[in-house]
């Protein structure tokens, strides 16, 4: 009997379903399914090259990207179109979203770069080049290159496309930082084969075991970042 | 012979006269009339002015992306060529510094510069020529208030002959007739209010009513709704597009204030209206527009020609489009396009996917987007944008699809036309 009963309830429950509208929940992730179709399922990255992974990045890289493209400091027509009118509270949101997504990330796509190319990059990645007043991405972007929070990003996990694209995009003014645009004046330093060279090597790197941005950095940063404006900030 | 050449030269002589006479007369408008915008009882007139100049949204043209607010220099596309808004701000050399209020009122209500040279009407001031002397006079008390920005003057970049800025003589005496609005004394004090917000001050016409070969609007002569910033501005009047005439007058505030109301939400240019000025309206203003709205005559505007598909080829991109539609749309909208509110819009029996300008619903498969992020809807939902997915091809079956599925009576949609919404700016 209360097998039956059960049976006719499950049923119910089916039939219902039916003719009940689509359910969708009203998560996060639902909202922000507009992302995927270019970030990537959970804005994890496409195979595609050219669309960064945005899961697990720091919340305040993340958000200062969202304003940036906002107020078109960065130039993506779809991006800004996207964002146009929402507010810093939503985009805030937004951002912690996605730095809270912990997935596991790809292994590195295979990379064709000569041996030489490769120890270039990773002479420009822990030493700089203080001749040329170049400091090295670890001074900022952390020890295992995964990026420090809030504000600096990781630059591993991230395609050779991508990498070249965004040093292209500082140097042909497409992308601002917040002012002082610390990384501008970095880009304007570096010539066609240092981008190359740097990018060839991150883009080579498969993921630390732990992936996560770190918390602090061992030392004050090299230079001046408008855009890092929480721990470490500060010269 | 002698003589019906003479009356030919004097009729033609005429007609010259009158058209200049209509075109660059001077109207000092009736400056006895009273804004019918009542605000509440101590606000100063600079309070007052902030108030209409956001409700009008002088913003949505006079501010570019990442400048300051009313320092202009945003370029507006239109078929006659690109325009760049002016500064507002009281810089002298570059803004209005040295302008009265009396210059202002003649921009607004007259459609003349300060030096007398007569305004494009890219600039609506076919609209604003129905202000008040009053409203005009707190709008200019208050962008005396803002900091003088100097942000350089961009010339217009018009094609011939519109380049020619003195053929607006011609253009005024066909289509402007200034003139402060006339209270209709058959209607009540918020009807006029209404109509005073919608016709004047919100200038809602300047999108939604279709514009003729020379940019005037007409709508006597064409009920459509315009094609302005790649989007179209459904006709306000028309059941099948815009209308509201059978709404819930609080859904139509919601929609205004919001952005998003049971059935409907606002995307593209309309989503920045609502998320610049109409959320800051005050209740009884969104109330006025509403009651104003929703006694609109309605409509029917044309069939809009357009779409080139034989009828042959229609049941095979239905075809194709429900296996499209099946792969990446019915998660969110339904298998029968129920739909999932407010998280995804029903499909089945949406006017703004079945009107018959395409360009809408092409653009939100294109591009995606989300209502505005406004405070009484301030975490929406959002449509992905499915340009890099979809081919043309895809987009206009997966369009014919729905547009002709579950009772829906939509025409078909070419790929020629989603190939012509690609371009363009976004907004």
């Amino acid at each position: 009997m209360l097998r039956k009963s059960r049976f006719a309830a499950l049923l119910g429950l089916l039939m219902l379903g039916s003719v009940a509208t689509a359910a969708v929940p009203d998560t996060m992730a639902q909202r922000m399914l507009a992302c995927a179709a270019c970030h990537g399922a959970e804005g994890r990255a496409t195979g595609d090259g050219f669309y960064p992974r945005i899961a697990g990045k720091p919340a305040g890289y993340l958000y200062h990207q969202l304003i940036n493209f906002r107020e078109g400091r960065r130039l993506n027509a779809q991006m800004t179109y996207l964002l146009e009118r929402q507010s810093d509270d939503y985009l805030r949101e937004m951002a912690e979203y996605f730095a809270g997504l912990s997935l596991p990330y790809p292994p590195p796509q295979p990379n064709q770069a000569e041996p030489a190319r490769l120890q270039r990059g990773l002479q420009l990645v822990r030493q700089g080049d203080t001749a040329r007043g170049i400091p090295a991405c670890n001074d900022c972007h952390g020890e295992k290159m995964t990026g420090v929070t809030p504000d600096i990003p990781g630059l591993l996990g991230l395609p050779y496309d991508y990498l070249v694209a965004q040093f292209g995009a500082w140097r042909q003014g497409t992308r601002h930082g917040a002012a002082p645009d610390c990384m501008a004046a970095i880009v304007a330093k570096l010539t066609p084969e240092d981008i190359d060279a740097a990018a060839s090597w991150l883009a080579a790197q498969p993921m630390p075991a732990d992936p996560h941005p770190a918390t602090s950095l061992p030392k004050p940063l090299p230079v001046s970042c408008g855009s890092v404006t929480g721990p470490g900030a500060s010269r | 012979m002698k003589r019906a050449l003479i009356i030919l030269a004097l009729l033609g002589a005429g007609a010259a006269a009158l058209v200049f006479w209509l075109g660059l007369r001077s109207d000092p408008g009736d400056i006895s009339m009273v804004s019918p915008l009542q605000t509440p009882a101590g606000l100063s007139v600079e309070e007052r002015g902030h108030y209409l100049v956001r409700v009008g949204d002088c913003m949505a043209c006079h501010t570019r992306q990442g400048g300051a607010d009313y320092a202009g220099g945003r370029m507006i596309p239109t078929p006659f060529g690109d325009f760049y808004s002016p500064n507002l701000t009281p810089d002298p050399e570059t803004g209005l510094g040295n302008w009265s209020a009396d210059d202002f009122w003649k921009a607004m209500h007259e459609g003349r510069s300060r030096d007398g040279s007569l305004l494009y009407p890219a600039f609506p001031y076919t609209n604003y020529t129905k202000l008040s002397r009053d409203d005009s006079d707190a709008m200019f008390a208050y962008l005396r208030t803002l900091p003088a920005v100097k942000e350089a003057r961009r010339e217009h970049q018009l094609q011939f002959p519109y380049n020619y800025r003195f053929l607006l003589v011609g253009w005024r005496a066909l289509f402007f007739r200034p003139g402060v609005y006339q209270p209709d004394s058959a209607q009540d004090e918020q009807w006029n209010r209404g109509a005073y917000l919608v016709q004047g001050l919100g200038h809602c016409s300047a999108c939604h009513e279709a514009r003729n070969a020379l940019g005037a609007v007409q709508s006597r002569d064409n009920p459509a709704g315009g094609l302005v910033l790649n989007w179209y501005a459904p006709a306000l009047a028309a059941p099948a597009e815009a209308g509201v005439q059978h709404w819930p007058k609080e859904d139509i505030v919601r929609l205004l204030r919001d952005g998003i109301a049971p059935g409907a939400s606002t995307l593209g240019p309309m989503a920045e209206v609502v998320y610049e000025s109409l959320q800051h309206a005050s209740a009884q203003d969104l109330d006025a527009m509403a009651t104003y709205l929703k006694s609109l005559e309605p409509t029917q505007p044309p069939a809009r020609g357009a779409v080139q598909v034989p009828t042959h080829a229609v049941d095979d991109m239905s075809k194709r489009g429900s296996l499209i539609y099946a792969e990446h749309c019915a998660s969110c909208h339904g298998d029968a396009g129920e739909g999932a509110p407010p998280a995804a819009p029903a499909l089945r029996g949406n006017r703004a996917v079945t009107m018959a300008a395409a360009v809408n619903p092409i653009r939100v498969v294109l591009f995606g987007g989300y209502a505005p992020g406004t405070a009484g809807n301030p975490r929406p939902f959002g449509m992905p944008p499915f340009g890099s997915t979809l081919s043309n091809q895809d987009v206009a079956d997966v369009l014919t699809y729905t547009r002709s599925a579950w009772g829906n009576q939509g025409s078909p949609v070419s790929a020629a036309e989603v190939a012509r919404n690609r371009q363009g700016p976004l907004w």
